[in-house]
């Protein structure tokens, strides 16, 4: 028998859910709602005229082959991000874990990066990649290898994405670490027994009790690569060469700050918001099905 | 006698410096786009102005970069918080243009408050750029510069080539790359701002539409005309230039510079408004050329056209208010100011009478070369091709142009291929400014 916690009456619940309810509506149920009405129009920049265009902006946009584009662009940046941020991130919990002692300043270390900003992390991985004056290019000039991302395609993603990803080692890392830590040791030991090596027990054992974290995780870090990864890219490519790196969030930046076309910008954001939401339904109804709670 | 001459400069540094205590003085707000060196000088000429006189105040503030002050006034207005002055980089131009009941124009401003005011007093080239086709001035021309070929004469000289040599035609760099890759040189050439340098003002240069309807000045309903051959030809040149390693592709801003000042480039395409920058930083004889042309082609060399930013004065404030807008638009047009400014930074002098104080003061005596850019704009008369650009969503067309040309320039893509889907594409963007400006 369930034991189920129930309030008497409506008012009392109703008035502990409501401040979240008001957040809710003012932080994105409204902004949202604008974003749709707004991609309905071609506004002047300074609001002045607003022109009815029904779905215009959403064909406008769909004919486009460049914008086509950057969805399969966004794809590429979003999975390799989840990769290089979630798989470095188990390995580096894994030997945390194993560790007896200075586990807890080898914890803090790691979590650091987590507190560098996008844009600043941008910033620092520019810099090392700078073709001119970055340490990295310099070494691999001297191992023979021309580096140069302002005009080479993969280069450039590779850089936007390991930028990206790195300072969410950390946080991954961190959930990945409590997850360890919440593995009984008695199904180990009880491996450990039968014989299993550590990587045996590692792939039978372990990473089938961490799925609910790594779901949760790979849920969280598409959403992050989707929508706010735009600071690195800013900084380090603006989305070139050519558009190798124009992510869709990007686009609703550059369309809508840059260009100042308010309306494509709204239709964009409309896409993209559809697009994460049904996004995220599908990992909730097919990925979810193989976790183990 | 010395007590009272002390007195008196004592009484008239206090009333300096404090304008706004001793009376009710009228402020206005000024947004620009300028940090470092040209911040401070941007600062000094507030603050000479607000010495000047009592009236008014003026109070500057930096709102970023020029994309980002723009976006910041736009913000503002739609706030109804907009500045009385809010400084526009010259893509932004048709922007402002088209938000009638956003802006004062400049020519009404000036007329409303009584100020003393002629357009003719500026630079053909310059007022251009801002003035309607009936003669109209609606933004002051305030930073403006145009590309010129800055050269490293160390590094030609390390080359084996005479400095001195002929450079004033792209067969004759050609000629000069080919020597300095022989030699070895690992940037012949760089470029900053390749779009405004390499197709917007190479264009002009050559006498040659960029866009129909006289580069948009005539209507809303332009068309990019880029891709035509003597463009085509430049960039394939350029192309075929990056592939054999003459020409370094540094990034779509102004990032070759550092490449330049650091002495790795030979030759390099930029504003004349790198002067401050090369002037610091470079540790190497350098001199400072006009934008090559291509000989043989009809009407070449015409004149180039500006880059910079303007002044515009945004609706919605106090008639007095504006009559103080009027007062500080007139300051800094000032010959003194003026000229102070293209000595002290590079860009060119927006009224003729600064140019020729300057000239006067044996500025271009002791600088050789700062008066490249001047001649480069001012020697011929400006035709339909060669006034300026004046095209909606520009940003954007710059940035589709900008990769196009990293197409060109990796290889991707030959110049007519990528000159052709640039126009197409930007021609999408100019439709969609048209549908929302009719």
């Amino acid at each position: 028998m369930e034991k189920l916690v129930t309030f008497k009456g409506w008012l009392l619940p109703l008035a502990l859910v409501f401040p979240q309810i008001v957040i809710s509506a003012v932080f994105f149920f409204y902004p949202a709602g604008q974003a749709v009405w707004q991609s309905l129009f071609i506004p002047d920049p300074f609001g002045l005229s607003t022109k009815f265009v029904g779905l215009g902006n959403f064909e406008f946009l769909l004919t486009d082959e460049f914008y086509r584009a950057s969805f399969l662009t966004s794809a590429v940046f979003s999975l390799l991000v989840t990769l290089v941020s979630m798989v470095p991130a188990l390995f580096l919990a894994v030997m945390a874990d194993r560790l007896i002692k200075g586990a807890g300043v080898y914890r803090t270390l790691l979590i650091w990066p987590y507190a560098v900003a996008p844009a600043v992390a941008g910033v620092l991985w520019l810099f090392m990649f700078n073709t001119r004056v970055g340490v990295v290019s310099w070494y691999l000039g001297q191992l023979g290898y021309d580096w140069n991302h302002v005009l080479n395609e993969a280069e450039a993603m590779g850089l936007v994405v390991v930028a990206s990803g790195w300072g969410r080692v950390s946080y991954n890392f961190l959930f990945f670490f409590a997850a360890l830590q919440a593995v009984p040791r008695s199904v180990i030991e009880a491996a450990a027994i039968d014989g299993a090596s550590f990587w045996r027990r590692f792939f039978t054992i372990v990473l089938p009790l961490l799925s609910p974290t790594t779901f949760f995780l790979l849920v969280v870090n598409i959403v992050y690569a989707f929508f706010e990864t735009f600071g690195v890219i800013h900084t380090i490519t603006g989305g070139g060469p050519q558009q190798a790196t124009t992510i869709l969030v990007y686009k609703v930046f550059a369309d809508g700050f840059v260009g100042q076309d308010l309306g494509s910008s709204a239709a964009q954001s409309v896409i993209l918001l559809l697009l994460v939401g049904a996004l995220t339904v599908v990992q909730f109804k097919f990925v979810e099905k193989r976790v183990h709670y | 006698m010395f007590k009272k001459a002390l007195f008196s400069t004592m009484l008239a540094g206090a009333l300096l410096a404090s304008p706004v205590a001793s009376f009710a003085a009228t402020e206005i707000q000024f947004w620009h786009a300028f940090t470092g060196r040209l911040g401070e000088l941007v600062a000094e000429q507030v603050k000479t102005f607000n010495a000047s006189q009592s009236d008014y105040t003026v109070a500057a503030s930096h709102k970023g970069n020029y994309s980002e002050t723009l976006n910041a006034g736009i913000a503002a207005f739609r706030a109804r918080e907009q500045p009385h002055i809010l400084m526009v980089f010259e893509v932004g131009t048709a922007t402002m243009m088209a938000a009638k009941g956003a802006v004062n124009p400049v020519y009404e401003v000036m007329a409303n408050a009584g100020a003393r005011f002629d357009p003719d007093a500026y630079i053909g080239t310059v007022k251009g750029y801002y003035t309607t086709t009936d003669g109209k001035m609606l933004s002051l021309p305030f930073n403006s510069s145009t590309p010129v070929l800055w050269v490293n004469r160390d590094a030609l000289k390390a080359a084996g080539i005479d400095p001195d040599s002929d450079l004033s035609t792209w067969q004759k760099v050609g000629a000069v790359l080919d020597k300095l890759k022989a030699s070895g040189s690992k940037c012949p050439l760089t470029t900053a701002w390749q779009s405004w340098i390499h197709l917007e003002n190479f264009s002009a240069y050559h006498n040659i539409p960029f866009a129909t309807k006289d580069n948009g000045f005539k209507g809303v309903d332009t068309e990019l005309a880029f891709n035509g051959p003597v463009q085509v030809k430049h960039i394939q040149t350029m192309g075929d230039w990056a592939k054999q390693g003459k020409f370094f592709y540094a990034g779509r801003r102004n990032e070759g510079g550092a490449n330049f000042r650091s002495g790795e480039c030979a030759l390099f395409t930029e504003s004349s408004a790198g002067y401050a920058g090369i002037k610091a930083e470079a540790k190497f004889d350098f001199g400072v050329r006009p934008l090559p042309y291509w000989d043989g082609v009809q009407g070449a060399p015409q004149n180039t056209i500006i880059g910079g930013a303007s002044l515009w004065v945004m609706s919605g404030h106090k008639p007095d208010e504006y009559k103080a807008v009027a007062a500080f638009l007139n300051f800094l047009s000032s010959t003194d100011i003026q000229a102070k400014w293209h000595q002290d930074t590079g860009y060119l002098p927006i009224t003729v009478a600064a140019g020729e104080k300057t000239r006067a003061d044996g500025f271009y005596q002791k600088n050789p070369g700062t008066d490249i850019a001047v001649i480069q704009m001012t020697t011929r008369q400006p035709t339909a091709n060669s006034k300026g650009l004046r095209l909606g969503s520009f940003d954007q067309i710059r940035g589709i142009i900008d990769e196009e040309l990293e197409a060109v320039w990796s290889g991707d893509k030959d110049a007519q291929t990528a000159l052709n889907s640039a126009a197409e594409r930007g021609n999408k963007l100019l439709r969609r400014f048209e549908q929302a400006n009719r």
